[in-house]
């Protein structure tokens, strides 16, 4: 287990250099979405229309958090089921998508879709989501609001916590 | 003797039951994992488990809920036969929960109609389990539930000659198949018997009870804790990364059955096994 510190957006050497157990500490911008926020980001690419925001060189963090009290930048925030939004995946990792933070396993499909677009995706600790929320530093609503907790974020992270399930060579914890 | 009880006392209730659930555990879940922590051999694990134990400080500590998914309340009530309610009990139940969910900021999780899938707004409504009970006592226990883990959740109807090997086959197919999707170290609540309903019903009551205390029926007791020790070397470990701490605790319920059958629930839960109790 090697440890890394990456900034966002991810760089391909950043891509390359981590490996399936791995443990990463990430920080800079990351966009939350999870079942509603993809089904309709699908929806909009079907027909034609952009996508909240600029998918290329992005990761999303598969996050609907609790509500912030008054003062708190964001709620309890740690990840969830990754294998949800399997069926969204391939089609984002195509338009660019370089990293997801969510939590369990993912298709084959999206396995394979990770090496060839190049691409990485990470795991936060499920259940840890006071503490996870501690390394938002900004989040702000840019999509879908009547959504409510599944609105798509744009949200600055400071050292979040995650680790490398797959990676770009073929290699899965899981 | 009737005694008259008023709505506004059990919606009162539910709503601090709601927030008290998600900020802190019990501490027999909470002793578990910090001793998980301490005595934990794989590296991810360890790291993962001291995560854990700091996330329940800051939860309690800055009233964060322990995880975003503050689950759908399920609520389970005995209500004593002399108790009579100057209003409707699901209307109360209800209310509370809307008002702990709103009050806490707790995360609404809730879609009114399952295909439409339109947020309620308020987390309602409750999943409410009720039985009449002798006596004028309310006995209420609140345990929201993360569905990451309701998803890996199983229903098997075995046949009787499946017997105790088909029941601890079953366990161990579910918490597998749960794997890292389930948040583990996992909760493991299992309801033996009954009919397709019950079994499950029971196997989600399995989750509210201690998970350091055993079942008082002795063969149950034994396999109760076989199935600890047997998921703990499944090497699942906490996220999936492998480790010694798959499950936190195994707890089963069993009710009598017909003849023909062997109905076996297991109700995978997360370390965020959250649940309290009280009685007005
Ligand atoms: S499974 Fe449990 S710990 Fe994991 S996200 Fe759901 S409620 Fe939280």
């Amino acid at each position: 287990m090697a440890e890394f510190h990456i900034g966002l957006p991810l760089k391909e050497s950043d891509i390359e250099a981590v490996h399936a157990g791995d443990y990463v500490y990430l920080t800079g911008t990351v966009y939350s979405a999870r079942d509603a926020a993809h089904k309709r980001m699908t929806e909009a690419l079907e027909k034609g229309e952009k996508l909240p925001f600029d998918i290329n060189g992005s990761v999303i963090y598969y996050l609907g958090p609790s509500p912030a009290r008054p003062g708190q930048v964001i709620g309890s925030a740690g990840p969830t089921t990754s294998s949800r939004m399997d069926k969204y995946t391939p089609a984002l990792l195509d338009l660019g998508l370089k990293g997801m933070i969510g939590k369990g396993r993912r298709s084959e499909e999206v396995k394979d879709a990770i090496k060839r677009d190049k691409a990485v995706y990470f795991a936060a600790v499920g259940g840890a989501g006071a503490l996870l929320s501690k390394c938002i530093i900004k989040s702000e609503v840019i999509a879908y609001e009547d959504l409510g907790t599944e609105a798509v974020r744009k949200m600055e992270v400071k050292e979040l916590p995650v680790i490398v399930v797959t990676d770009c060579h073929g290699n899965s914890v899981y | 003797m009737i005694r008259e009880v008023s709505c506004s006392l059990i919606s009162k209730a539910i709503e601090e039951m709601c927030i008290e659930a998600n900020l802190s555990l019990t501490d027999d879940v909470r002793e578990k994992i910090v001793l998980a922590a301490d005595t934990e051999t794989g590296v991810i694990a360890k790291k993962i488990l001291g995560q854990l134990v700091e996330n329940m400080e800051i939860a309690k500590n800055e009233a964060i809920p322990i995880c975003q998914d503050t689950g759908m309340a399920v609520v389970f009530m005995e209500i004593g036969q002399d108790v009579h309610l100057d209003g409707s009990l699901t209307d109360a139940v209800n209310e509370g929960v809307r008002n702990g969910y709103e009050h806490g900021y707790l995360r609404k999780s809730v879609v009114e109609d399952p295909l439409i899938r339109v947020n309620t707004k308020d987390n309602t409504p409750a999943i409410l389990h009720v039985s009449l009970v002798p006596g004028d006592k309310i006995k209420i226990t609140v345990a929201p539930k993360g569905f990451g883990s309701e998803n890996m959740s199983r229903v098997y109807m075995l046949k009787p000659a499946d017997g105790e090997e088909g029941v601890k086959n079953a366990i161990l197919d579910a918490v597998k198949q749960a794997g890292p999707n389930a948040c583990p170290p996992m909760t493991v609540g299992v309801g033996i018997g009954g009919d397709f309903e019950m079994c499950a019903i029971l196997a989600k009551k399995a989750l509210t009870r201690d998970i350091s205390k055993r079942s008082e029926k002795p063969h149950i007791a034994r396999i109760e804790e076989e199935m600890l020790e047997k998921l703990n070397k499944t090497g699942i470990g906490p996220g999936g990364f492998g480790g010694d701490t798959t499950v936190l605790g195994v707890n089963i319920e069993t009710y009598p059955t017909h003849i023909a059958g062997l109905p076996v629930a297991v109700n995978i839960c997360c370390h965020v096994n959250r649940h309290v109790t009280r009685v007005l």
